[in-house]
């Protein structure tokens, strides 16, 4: 199957999702190709979800540039989005004469960066600003403007709006080859099929320097830096407010211990380049690592309360910046090449950058026909009674409670499967709405959320994927596995 | 919003909620109501269809639905009302619940008491820290009975169990009888957690081999669960390195603990105990919350449904004796912990009750030849000796009414000693 477009993106994380985005806005045809099951499926689900000032790159770099003015954008696209953000400030703390020398280089690289309200605080005030920090704290980089967001919910919406406004998103389609066309276009193709369009566009993340070897001649060599993470249960009440971070070092910012959106407590991530990009496994030694540095900053570090553990891959290149722009010695080709840290904070800058690139490389004009974005209903557990009580009486499914650690109801299952880009996995429905994220871990919830998926998508339970791919969550019905499966057979 | 008004409102109708409701209504409360967020009436029984329930309470031997059967039809017969598909939302301090369903939309009780029967939940793997890949195929051992037993849906096909509680010993003779096969059962204890009874029927009688000593410390596969690695374990429950044994395996089942589920509990007010996890109650079963009780799983986790249902009516006496007289006044006796005891209830005590009291605690760990002893103001006032008391059953001991009046001091400590 032959599919064409003006504008092909390969990769739907937060930067694919951004740029995707940005590009409806253009009188152009958008097709992503992601070769996972979902949405937000590499590092975009698996980081600190934080929305960096921009304190801590070097001033002059496209790191410095993008996390700025990214950030910068956050407030008003969240809002617009209906995506939770929350300005909570960080303070990135130190404990000797050393680390002050630290954080007044980071205050001003962060000056120099155009950060507002930085001021280096002493151990009184941060102690009164945050109980909970180690008393044996000597000074701390104060970053009122730092923020946190949920990263895969920015990516839903994101990739909800293009939606609406025409880009098609393709999934389980894995690039596994480019041709330039003799009309400066590109053939390319996947496993499932071939696609030919006039741009193209890399926001392919762990893989996106693979992606750009395909196209340019001048190579590059990526490093895969795998952190892991503790996400505490929000029934605690939390030890911060604010994002608590050490002093940064080579590996990058170190173990921080966060509030996220929905009130729970991240810990983490650690630091360790790995060969396999795909390898998010977690470590006995490297959650070891995260709960010794976590309690540096949380004396009374407790993961009894621990929900999950997870770990993301950072996409590093040698050269620590990020690659931004047309693909070198390869016209009609646009890339974002090592987007780690501040990768998540840099996407709403990035995005619009390299989708008007693509337009102009296109010369399209601006789309006039903006369909608005409408946000999902706010979540049952957000409600007033009042709004409750109105929601039953629209849909009686919000009156079956499906997930009760999160309280999330049927008629908002239904709806994150129905989404422009629907859910159409157990963790796809989780990470939409919730279901499944609290202390159970979804113990109880699941068959149910299985039997809504099922029942929507018209496939059969035994089809019915945890994250797409061989991850079903049966293997046969009892009555034809004793007939005919049998493993004693 | 209208508020309905209700003498006792009972949350959930499993066997405890059930219990607690008869035993109210046979008291003489009419104005009462069950909520239950499940389509039907039972609680976990409804898919635990192994026999092996009320030898206790009906000196008979029957599945998890047939016990729940007779709670629910004794139910019908006094005609207590069981509001199904019903989930509660909040329960606040003065008594007043708010709940949903689909058909009834959103509703506000003000309760006279209100009696918490929430069950408990699995500990999952999150809390278990334990390393390894995210993918499918690993599942609480609740989980995967819900599958196999309502659902008729088997999670796989090479099954490890984690745990030793008795879900994953009855899953794991459940697996087998449906085709599956049971490579391990992997214990991190020294001793199980389960009923001696499960480990000689659901484990020895199949051929499984309990791993004592032992935990999973990597799981791998990237989609679906491809192997397991178990490690002994030190003094400490750490690993010890060079004593791995891998599986191929596509589903891990985790039977690693219960947690009483008071989420409810907590909104209202209610004062938890560390060691339980449950609410702190009296004799009566009433928690830190005046007119608010708690009975069965939420309180803190039983072996047997037959305790259960003995708990869980005199917890349903005592509230409908609440909504007549109102409180009973303030507790004079504390109940603590001793050496080797874990979690006693009730932890506090009218010294003029009037009926005996059950205390009912774990024994920390496996003590042989040993006695269960009450003291009292450096007094020693009750003894029970045993061969055996262990972690996986519930020690109880029965303290006559007439004692408490003369005891020494206000705190009794529950304590297990070796004797000679």
């Amino acid at each position: 199957m032959l599919c064409s477009s003006d504008v092909l993106l390969i990769g739907a994380g937060i930067t694919g999702c951004a740029t995707a985005r940005a590009l409806s806005r253009y009188a152009c045809s958008v097709i992503v190709l992601e070769r996972g099951p979902d949405l937000a499926e590499g590092a975009t689900k698996a980081n600190s979800g934080i929305v960096h000032a921009g304190y801590d790159a070097h001033p002059g770099t496209r790191k410095a540039y993008h996390n700025v003015r990214g950030a910068a954008m956050y407030p008003e696209l969240c809002r617009s989005l209906s995506v939770p953000y929350e300005q909570c400030g960080a303070l990135v703390i130190g404990f000797d004469e050393n680390d002050r020398r630290t954080l007044e280089n980071l205050l001003q690289r962060g000056i120099q960066n155009g950060v507002q309200e930085l001021r280096i605080v002493e151990r009184s005030e941060l102690l009164a600003m945050e109980p909970a920090l180690n008393p044996d704290v000597l000074c701390a980089l104060s970053v009122p403007t730092s923020g946190i967001v949920s990263p895969y919910e920015l990516a839903f919406a994101m990739a909800d709006d293009a939606a609406l406004n025409g880009v098609s998103f393709r999934f389980n389609e894995e690039v596994t080859g480019i041709t330039r066309l003799p009309d400066g276009g590109f053939l390319v193709r996947t496993g499932a099929g071939e696609y030919r369009c006039k741009a193209l566009i890399n926001c392919a993340g762990a893989s996106s320097a693979d992606l750009h070897n395909m196209l340019s001649g001048e190579k590059l060599t990526m490093v895969h830096r795998r952190g892991q993470y503790y996400l505490l249960d929000h029934a605690v009440s939390l030890p911060f407010r604010r994002t608590i971070f050490q002093c940064p070092s080579v590996m990058g910012k170190g173990v921080l211990v966060s509030p996220t959106v929905h009130g729970n407590l991240l810990l983490g991530p650690n630091a360790e380049d790995i060969q396999d990009p795909l390898d998010t496994a977690t470590t006995q030694a490297g959650l070891d690592e995260v709960l010794r540095k976590a309690a540096l900053s949380w004396p009374k570090v407790s993961v009894r309360s621990n929900i999950t553990n997870f770990s993301g891959i950072r996409a590093h290149l040698p050269q620590d910046d990020f690659l931004i722009g047309p693909v070198a010695g390869c016209p009609g080709a646009f890339e974002a090449v090592g987007i780690e840290s501040p990768g998540l904070s840099s996407a709403p800058s990035v995005g619009a950058d390299l989708a008007g690139m693509a337009a102009e490389w296109l010369h399209c004009s601006v789309n006039e026909t903006i369909v608005p974005y409408t946000a999902p209903d706010k979540p049952f557990r957000e409600m007033s009674e009042e709004e409750q009580r109105a929601a039953v009486l629209r849909d009686p499914a919000y009156g079956n409670i499906v997930c009760r650690c999160e309280v999330v109801t049927e008629a908002e299952i239904r709806r994150a499967i129905r989404r422009p880009v629907g859910a159409t996995t157990v963790d796809g429905v989780k990470r939409r709405t919730r279901a499944g994220m609290g202390r159970c871990q979804g113990g109880f919830c699941m068959p149910r959320v299985m039997d809504i998926l099922s029942e929507e998508l018209q496939q059969n339970i035994l089809n019915i994927t945890k994250d797409g791919g061989e991850s079903r969550l049966l293997c046969d019905t009892v009555a034809s596995f004793l007939e005919g499966g049998s493993v004693h057979d | 919003m209208t508020e309905k008004r209700v003498d006792l409102l009972v949350i959930g109708a499993g066997p405890a909620g059930l219990a607690a409701a008869i035993a109210a209504k046979e008291t003489g409360i009419d104005s009462l109501l069950v909520l239950e967020r499940e389509k039907d009436p039972g609680g976990i029984l409804r898919q635990c269809i192994h026999n092996g329930f009320g030898l206790h309470r009906f000196k008979e031997e029957l599945t998890g639905p047939e016990y729940a059967d007779r709670d629910i039809a004794r139910a019908m017969e006094l005609h207590i009302p069981i509001r199904c598909g019903t989930t509660v939302l909040s329960v606040s301090s003065g008594r007043k619940v708010t709940c949903v369903s689909p058909s009834e939309g959103l509703q506000i009780y003000q309760a006279g008491a209100v009696i918490l029967a929430m069950g408990c939940r699995e500990r999952p793997r999150g809390a278990l820290c334990t390393p390894g890949t995210r993918c499918a195929g690993i599942y609480s051992a609740g989980t995967a009975q819900r599958f196999v037993n309502l659902e008729g849906l088997m999670p796989g096909k090479r099954v490890v169990i984690l745990g030793s509680g008795d879900i994953g010993l009855i899953m794991a003779r459940r697996m087998t009888l449906q085709g599956a096969e049971v490579l391990a059962c992997v214990e991190i204890m020294p001793y199980s957690s389960g009923l001696n009874r499960n480990i000689v029927q659901c484990l020895q009688d199949y051929s499984i081999p309990l791993y004592l000593n032992h935990t999973v410390t990597e799981i791998r596969g990237r989609e679906r669960l491809e192997g397991i690695t178990i490690s002994q374990v030190d003094e400490n429950r750490k690993p010890i390195p060079g004593t791995d044994i891998s599986f191929d395996c596509d589903t891990l089942l985790l039977s690693c603990g219960l947690i009483p589920e008071n989420e409810l509990s907590l909104g209202a007010g209610v004062r938890l105990s560390p060691a339980t996890s449950g609410p702190v109650v009296n004799e009566n079963f009433e928690t830190s919350v005046p007119g608010v009780f708690a009975c069965g799983n939420v309180l803190h986790v039983h072996d047997l449904v037959d305790h259960v249902s003995r708990e869980s009516a005199l917890a349903g006496k005592a509230a409908a004796e609440y909504i007549r007289s109102g409180a009973a006044g303030a507790e004079t006796i504390q109940v603590t912990d001793g050496d080797g005891v874990r979690g006693t209830v009730p932890q506090m005590i009218h010294r003029n009750a009037s009926a005996d009291i059950d205390l009912m605690f774990r024994p920390a760990g496996v003590y042989r030849s040993s006695a269960a002893v009450v003291r009292c103001g450096g007094e020693e006032i009750l003894r029970k000796k045993a061969m055996i008391y262990t972690p996986g059953e519930m020690a109880v001991l029965t303290l006559k009414a007439e004692l408490l009046q003369r005891l020494p001091d206000s705190v009794l400590t529950v304590s297990i000693e070796r004797t000679e």
